[in-house]
């Protein structure tokens, strides 16, 4: 088993405390997701997980090792991190994107046979197989979002970190993303991702950290850390779970006066 | 993506041997390739290989150099319109040249001139890349290359304006206006190690520019180490584009074109375009340079005014494509 770990960790942007000194410990084998209002830090506290930003001060460790220690290369290929913003600068093929995230395993030769497979998985993976040749340009939104995810996969990292990789899907790719990050999961590998819905959290994780103006609000199983009172703190509103057929339920009753 | 890599080396390659053999030959005065094994002391000789052959070298070399240093500046601007020129790194190379020349110390000693040019390019290009460092937006960056190019040519303007004698003047403008006529075999090797070196240095960051396709988090999340990145560019483009115009004076567009044309062909993966842009630069200036030979004029056209011409509408068709692509 795999950990990546927060101790103490504080991050300023201007003059705003964007992290106030939390710790936290994440695992391979679990989906872990961040939730938490706009502002609150999330994608802050995933790019230090990815060892990309320095924190003002606290540490990460990676198997109990100081992430910043760790040489770019080596890190690259156990860790891969989608970053929320869905940019592709030029028009390549989406074969070609995915193939982006082999980097980390290729020389200046480009990609080998072992390589060429990792590309075919991943694409399998994200179920985008059909459109592999078809140019970035004339994606959707949900289509590129599901390439990028690709991207990471490619790379087979032992760590999945994930900046609102449900952003622009449809419900049906919602789902279907959910489930292969279950599998990832299942398969030993760790998952971390932020996001919005609720519902999703509820769903998909086996743990839910929830941040709220820097700190750690609740750090627990999805039941316990997406209690009416915790999203109440997080988010002024006022919440309730609900049995569904299917599992539980939150219903958003609406805003705390 | 409609051709194979190796096929468009292999026209590429065939275009410049072609293009080679017509160079020494081509000129106001058709040489015939049997002048080739002339007595070395034969004026057919002399024409072929004291003028014609470090011109057709150094056409080679500069238009290999600007199109490797604009397919890696657009690569990293993730820009399809920058270019050492537009950059203002060509500028400052240019300044820096023509301050030599103002103040009198060219003329001194040869290799004050390219120094000052290298010297020049190197600080454009760190000034550039260390503010892209400090704000990593591509419009930040590419206001910083206006601003770059302003200050530059107002340097050069000045230097006009405070020239000692017109003579000055005549030998700054000309110069300015970019040629590789009536080149040495000197300015040759001055100016080959650099471009080699420049060219190799950037052709260590093709990984890096490919992983920036992604933007600046996600090429450091895939392993790129960006002070290097910038460093091995600064340099490398700084090297290449500074011995360009130390030897030639400016030749813009080149950087701009030449990856634009090879986009359609090969697909525009930013690492995937280094070595075919030198290649296809070397032909451009090449060709350009054999057509400005053969343009009946009572002076010879220069090749910068050239490029220039040939550039201008270029970029405004390019403009008019990206807008009906956006529409």
């Amino acid at each position: 088993m795999s950990r990546l770990g927060i101790s103490d960790l504080s991050v300023r942007l201007g003059d705003k405390r964007v992290l106030d000194n939390i710790t936290a410990q994440f695992r391979t084998g679990e989906v872990t997701t961040i939730i938490g209002p706009n502002g609150a830090g999330k994608s802050t506290l995933l790019t230090c997980l990815a060892g990309l930003r320095k924190p003002d001060s606290g540490v990460v460790q990676f198997d109990g090792v100081d992430i910043a220690s760790i040489p770019a290369r080596a890190r690259a290929q156990r860790l891969g991190y989608l970053p929320q913003i869905a940019e592709v600068a030029w028009g390549i093929d989406v074969r070609t994107l995915v193939g982006l995230g082999r980097i980390p395993f290729t020389s200046a030769r480009g990609l080998a046979a072992e390589d060429q497979r990792a590309v075919d998985d991943a694409l399998e993976q994200s179920n985008i197989t059909a459109f592999a040749a078809r140019n970035v340009t004339s994606l959707s939104g949900g289509e590129r979002a599901r390439a990028l995810l690709a991207r990471v996969l490619a790379g087979k990292p032992q760590w999945i970190l994930a900046d609102e990789p449900f952003a622009g899907l449809d419900p049906a790719h919602q789902l279907d993303t959910a489930a292969l990050f279950r599998t990832l999961a299942r398969e030993g590998r760790g998952v971390v991702v932020t996001l919005h819905d609720l519902h999703t959290a509820l769903r998909m994780s086996d743990r839910v950290l929830v941040l709220g103006e820097g700190h750690i609000l609740a750090d627990g199983t999805p039941a316990e850390a997406l209690a009416p009172e915790i999203l109440t703190r997080a988010y002024g509103l006022e919440t309730r779970f609900w049995d569904g057929a299917t599992g539980p339920l939150i219903e958003i009753v609406g805003r705390r006066a | 993506m409609n051709m194979s890599v190796p096929k468009l080396f292999l026209l590429l390659f065939g275009a410049l041997v072609l293009l080679f053999l017509a160079s020494l030959s081509a000129g106001k005065i058709w040489i015939p390739w049997s002048a080739w094994f002339a007595a070395v002391n034969d004026p057919q000789w002399i024409i072929v290989f004291d003028l014609r052959l470090p011109r057709t070298i150094l056409a080679l070399a500069v238009g290999a150099a600007l199109g490797m240093s604009g397919a890696a500046l657009q690569g990293y601007t993730r820009n399809a319109l920058a270019d050492p020129g537009i950059m203002g790194v060509s500028s400052m190379a240019a300044f820096g040249a023509v301050m030599t020349m103002y103040l009198g110390t060219a003329s001194a000693m040869p290799w004050v001139l390219p120094t000052g040019a290298m010297a020049g390019a190197l600080i454009g290009i760190a000034v550039l890349l260390s503010l892209s460092g400090a704000i990593s937006s591509v419009l930040t960056f590419i206001l910083a290359g206006v601003i770059l190019n302003t200050v530059a040519s107002a340097g050069v303007a000045l230097a006009l304006n405070l020239a000692p004698t017109p003579w000055a003047v005549n030998e700054i403008i000309n110069w300015l206006m970019g040629s590789v006529a009536d080149r040495s075999r000197n300015e040759v090797a001055f100016a080959l190690p650099f471009i080699a070196i420049g060219c190799t240095l950037i052709a260590t960051t093709g990984r890096a520019l490919d992983a920036l396709t992604l933007g600046d988090a996600a090429a450091r999340s895939l392993g790129i180490r960006m002070e290097r990145t910038r460093l091995a560019l600064a340099l490398g483009i700084g090297l290449a584009t500074g011995a360009s115009v130390a030897v030639t004076g400016m030749i813009g567009f080149v950087g701009l074109i030449t990856p634009h044309l090879l986009r359609p062909l090969i697909g525009a993966r930013p690492g995937a375009l280094l070595v075919p842009s030198a290649f296809a630069g070397a032909v451009l200036v090449l060709a350009a340079d054999i057509i400005v030979r053969l343009i009946p004029s009572p002076a010879e056209l220069k090749l910068g005014v050239a490029m220039a011409a040939l550039g201008g509408p270029f970029f405004l068709l390019m403009l008019i494509d990206m807008r009906r692509r956006a529409a």
